[in-house]
């Protein structure tokens, strides 16, 4: 039996207005690959980075022991001399320079502060050997892939005696054959008694590789299963299995006839061209309804639906977009917004908002003509305009006047709701809607959804959320890599089912 | 999850604070920015007015004044767009330069025949800087390339050629006195003068100081007009408020903040009038400031601008053009620029191969001393128009002073650098 090299004990970290951890506990055992998986959101991440020091001690509570010691690291560079090293997963690489410049980052071989060129280039050799990576070391991270970057990550590592290693959602944006290289990776690591942390919800990764299973949700550990207990079902129950009180209005749905019809939508990378980041997608909305689209993050719903929304996003979009039957163009933003479509963003701050400017002219953006005459806005008109979605979507502040900046999450995304509901949409596509906002404003977000389903507006939701999802949707599309996986109405739905769909999805794709 | 409702009334309580009585100390906070500049204005004046014995206010000064500044104020409306979009225009000094050997051209050596008139020279060269403007926008609007490059490759371009037009180092000119009534007229008096008190001359046929004060009437009935509509605007927009229902500010402030600029409105006013009248250069400058103020606070397309530079892609996914929004803030700055141009080789009487040169850098100042902000979304044309006075008043004042152009620069880079720090201060106190 081997020892224990980390012990995470009632770590409780809170956040202002939300508790992302609440008594926490991870237990480590020496040369094990332990994987960690929870929802988005259930402080997988939040996590491992109390134990890396980007929250130093102080900021959190509960006791870290590694190696027998209780730890305070103070930052990231405490835990990088004990050895642990964490990978996050928006890589931490410059992509202007190269790789062996990237790996000795800020710990050069140099004297006098000059760099020792050779010794910093045969070193990288070495390392990139181990990692298994074929390239020279003075190429740029730039011409290099998201797979092979992510070794020169683990290199990085390396170079810094690596114990411990943290890899967050390492395979998140890497091809079946890169995440397979670097599973392989782990294994090899393990043989040489590196232990692991791998933090991930691809499930097929887990069973293969992990030793050990810990999962979390909503900030509390729920239970840690050893290799012989994994299994599909045990994870998935786990993950979800919370219960379902009256946390969404209820609703009489009056569904009426199809509003908007997406046909055999296919959309390409914006930056690599060869990548179809959208396949073929079929899917259509009704008056009254509230469609969900479920799935992962990086299942492609936001790239969807901004490539719907004037493409926003991506390239060589094909596909047809029928409003009541007749086709039509939304090739821009503007003609989206003429054809009643309406895009509410998941991120607000930098897509939704003007934060520096306040509410009433951020209500009035997608729609002046509406409080202006011959392109002069009517002050008076706009106030008053302002003043009525304030009160409609219950946004707290004390005037109209009030920066969007200084206003809280959730007050904010009413501002960005009031926007397009002032624009009068047919279709609103909500993306994310209540992202990072406190339960209070999710409620609030809900009736508003709600209310306007009952008006006639047909609602598409997108939401990593599923039990958000199965609160307040009457239909659901589960999305993963880029397909439609599947299709239920809410009422047969369950997270089981959804994950499931997910889970068994993502093996088909390429 | 049972933490997670704590956090909601506290939200509220934070965010009503403001309520109630502090409504009014707010809003005088708020506007705190743009008096505090008009403050800082008048007592740069009455400072200099001191330092120079009094000839900063005198009449004939104050022509001068308008006349030697009124070029860079009417660029840094332009300017004002172009740094609220998030840009920069480091060409606007050379294409003034440029239009003004091109306007000096047209009318001396080219024979054009009735196209050499000054008034179509005018027009085709306004033509000409906007066609400036699309070239160079059109480059930052469509290809993304950053203005900063741009326009610095223009600022190199448009001096160049102006060189080139005037054949070396030579100037063209004279240039043909209804185009320097652009920059040196007045308007003529419709009305007829007034002598308030008639010439007295003494014993030793001098004339006594304090007498023959005569006074041009068009000048002071436009001034009066002025500031009455400017009342009349104001208190119009006070009832529409109230009438709607909402909260005005407070009626004791209004007040004094209207006679305020009134009285140093007219005040100006009476000086030009005991002198030849209005520049007809001030008037020019006058309706354009009006023109952009009404831009940029009523019209949707100010707004429009202003929530590009705020955030570009929330302005694109609102269904705004930012594309064609960039190329027309730019083609805006090739006619001011223009006009700019025009207003220098109007002054000068001729056209010169270093006209403008630098002025970009000055027009550029006085919309940061007016408080826009360098990564745009932020900016105000009246801020903007008194920063440019404020550099005008300055560099007026020291040179009355005889202080050194040298120094002159030291102190105008210290009052920039003042200025953007002190507003930075306030923004991050508050």
């Amino acid at each position: 039996m081997a020892s224990t090299i980390l012990e995470m004990r009632d770590i409780t970290k809170t956040f202002p207005g939300v508790k992302a951890l609440s008594n926490v506990n991870l237990s480590v055992e020496e040369g094990e690959i332990h994987a960690v998986v929870g929802e988005n959101g259930a402080g997988k991440s939040t996590l491992m980075k109390v134990l890396s020091g980007v929250y130093p001690s102080g900021t959190y509570d509960g006791e870290i022991i590694y190696r027998g010691d209780e730890c305070h690291f103070k930052g990231i560079h405490d835990s990088e001399r004990r050895g642990i090293v964490i990978i996050h997963q928006e890589l931490a690489l410059v992509p202007m320079l190269s790789i062996a410049e990237n790996i000795f980052l800020g710990n050069e071989h140099a004297r006098y502060g000059v760099i020792d060129w050779n010794a910093n280039e045969t070193r990288t050799s070495a390392l990139l050997k181990k990692v298994g990576l074929k390239e020279d070391p003075k190429t740029l991270i730039t011409n290099i892939g998201v797979g092979k970057q992510q070794l020169v990550e683990i290199a990085k590592a390396l170079s810094k005696e690596v114990q411990l290693l943290i890899l967050d959602e390492p395979t998140a944006s890497l091809s079946e054959k890169d995440s397979q290289a670097l599973l392989d990776l782990l294994l090899e690591f393990k043989r040489q008694g590196i232990t692991s942390i791998l933090i991930s919800h691809k499930l097929n990764e887990i069973n293969r590789v992990a030793d050990k299973v810990t999962i979390i949700r909503d900030g509390r550990t729920i239970e840690t299963l050893p290799k012989k207990d994994i299994s599909e079902d045990r994870i998935i129950t786990s993950m979800v299995g919370r219960s379902l009180d009256d946390r969404y209005p209820s609703r009489e749905p009056e569904i009426g006839e199809t509003v908007l019809e997406v046909k055999n939508w296919s959309v390409y990378h914006p930056i690599h061209a060869e990548r179809q980041v959208i396949k073929d997608i079929d899917i259509n909305v009704r008056k009254g309804e509230v469609v969900g689209i479920a799935g992962l993050m990086g299942a492609g719903r936001t790239e969807f639906a901004m490539s719907l929304f004037g493409r926003s996003y991506g390239r060589r979009i094909t596909g047809e977009v029928l409003l009541k039957g007749k086709p039509i163009d939304v090739s821009s933003v503007s003609k989206a917004v003429e054809h009643g479509i309406a895009y509410v963003t998941e991120d607000r701050k930098t897509y939704g908002l003007n934060l520096i400017d306040h509410i009433k002219h951020n209500i009035t953006l997608a729609n002046l003509p509406g409080v202006s005459r011959h392109s002069v806005i009517d002050d008076m008109r706009e106030l008053a305009v302002a003043n009525d979605y304030k009160a409609k979507t219950t946004i707290r502040s004390s005037s109209v006047y009030q920066m969007t900046g200084n206003l809280s999450g959730g007050n904010q995304q009413k501002v960005v709701l009031s926007k397009w509901l002032f624009a009068n949409p047919e279709v609103l596509i909500l993306d994310e809607p209540t992202r990072g906002i406190d339960v209070g404003a999710k409620y609030e977000i809900y009736t508003i959804v709600a209310r306007l389903a009952s008006e006639g507006k047909a609602i598409i939701v997108i939401s990593s959320e599923m039990p958000e999802l199965l609160g307040i949707t009457d239909r659901i599309y589960v999305m993963n890599e880029g397909r439609i996986v599947g299709e239920m109405a809410a009422s047969d739905a369950s997270q089981e089912k959804i994950m499931r769909a997910i889970v068994r999805g993502e093996g088909k794709a390429s | 999850m049972s933490t997670e409702s704590a956090p909601v009334p506290k939200s509220g309580v934070a965010e009503d604070v403001q309520q109630g009585p502090r409504v009014a100390v707010s809003a005088l906070v708020t506007n705190l920015r743009e008096y505090g500049l008009i403050l800082a204005l008048i007592a740069i004046m009455v400072f200099f007015q001191f330092t120079t014995s009094g000839t900063l206010f005198k009449p004939v000064n104050l022509s001068n004044l308008v006349q030697q500044n009124s070029f860079i104020i009417v660029m840094a409306l332009g300017m004002l767009l172009v740094i609220v979009s998030g840009h920069i225009d480091l060409s606007v000094g050379s294409v003034a330069g440029f239009i003004g050997a091109l306007a000096a051209m047209m009318m001396v050596i080219w024979p054009l025949g009735p196209f050499s008139n000054p008034l179509v020279v005018s027009i085709i060269c306004l033509i000409v800087g906007g066609a400036i403007g699309a070239a160079q926008g059109y480059w930052i609007a469509y290809h993304r390339i950053p203005s900063f490059i741009v326009t610095l490759a223009g600022m190199l371009i448009f001096r160049g050629i102006c060189q080139a037009l005037l054949g070396g180092g030579s100037s063209v000119g004279p240039l043909p006195v209804g185009f320097k009534a652009l920059s040196s007229g007045f308007i003529p008096d419709v009305i007829g003068s007034l002598t308030l008190i008639p010439p007295v001359v003494n014993a030793a046929g001098k004339t006594i100081v304090g007498s023959g004060l005569t006074l041009h009437m068009t000048t002071i009935v436009i001034g009066i007009i002025a500031v009455l509509s400017y009342a009349y605007f104001g208190l119009r927009a006070r009832r529409s408020r109230e009438r709607h229902g909402y909260e005005a500010e407070p009626f004791t402030l209004f007040v004094v903040k209207t006679l305020v600029t009134s009285a140093l409105a007219l005040f100006l006013v009476y000086q030009f009038a005991t002198y030849r009248g209005l520049p007809i250069v001030l008037v020019v400058m006058g309706v354009l400031i009006a023109l952009f103020v009404f831009i940029t606070k009523r019209m949707t397309v100010g707004r429009r601008i202003y929530a590009m530079g705020g955030n570009a892609k929330a302005a694109q996914l609102s269904g705004i053009k930012t594309e064609r929004l960039t190329l027309m803030v730019f083609i805006n700055m090739g006619v001011l620029s223009a006009l700019g141009g025009l207003i220098i080789a109007a002054r000068l009487g001729q056209a010169v191969p270093a006209a403008g040169l630098g002025s970009e850098l000055d027009v550029i100042a006085a919309v940061f001393i007016g408080g826009a902000s360098a990564m745009g979304g932020v900016g105000q044309v009246i801020g903007a128009v008194v920063g440019g006075f404020i550099m005008g008043v300055m560099n007026n004042g020291m040179s009355i002073m005889g202080v050194n152009v040298d120094w002159q620069q030291v102190v105008k880079g210290l009052v920039l650098l003042g200025a953007v720090v002190f507003d930075v201060y306030n923004k991050n106190k508050a």
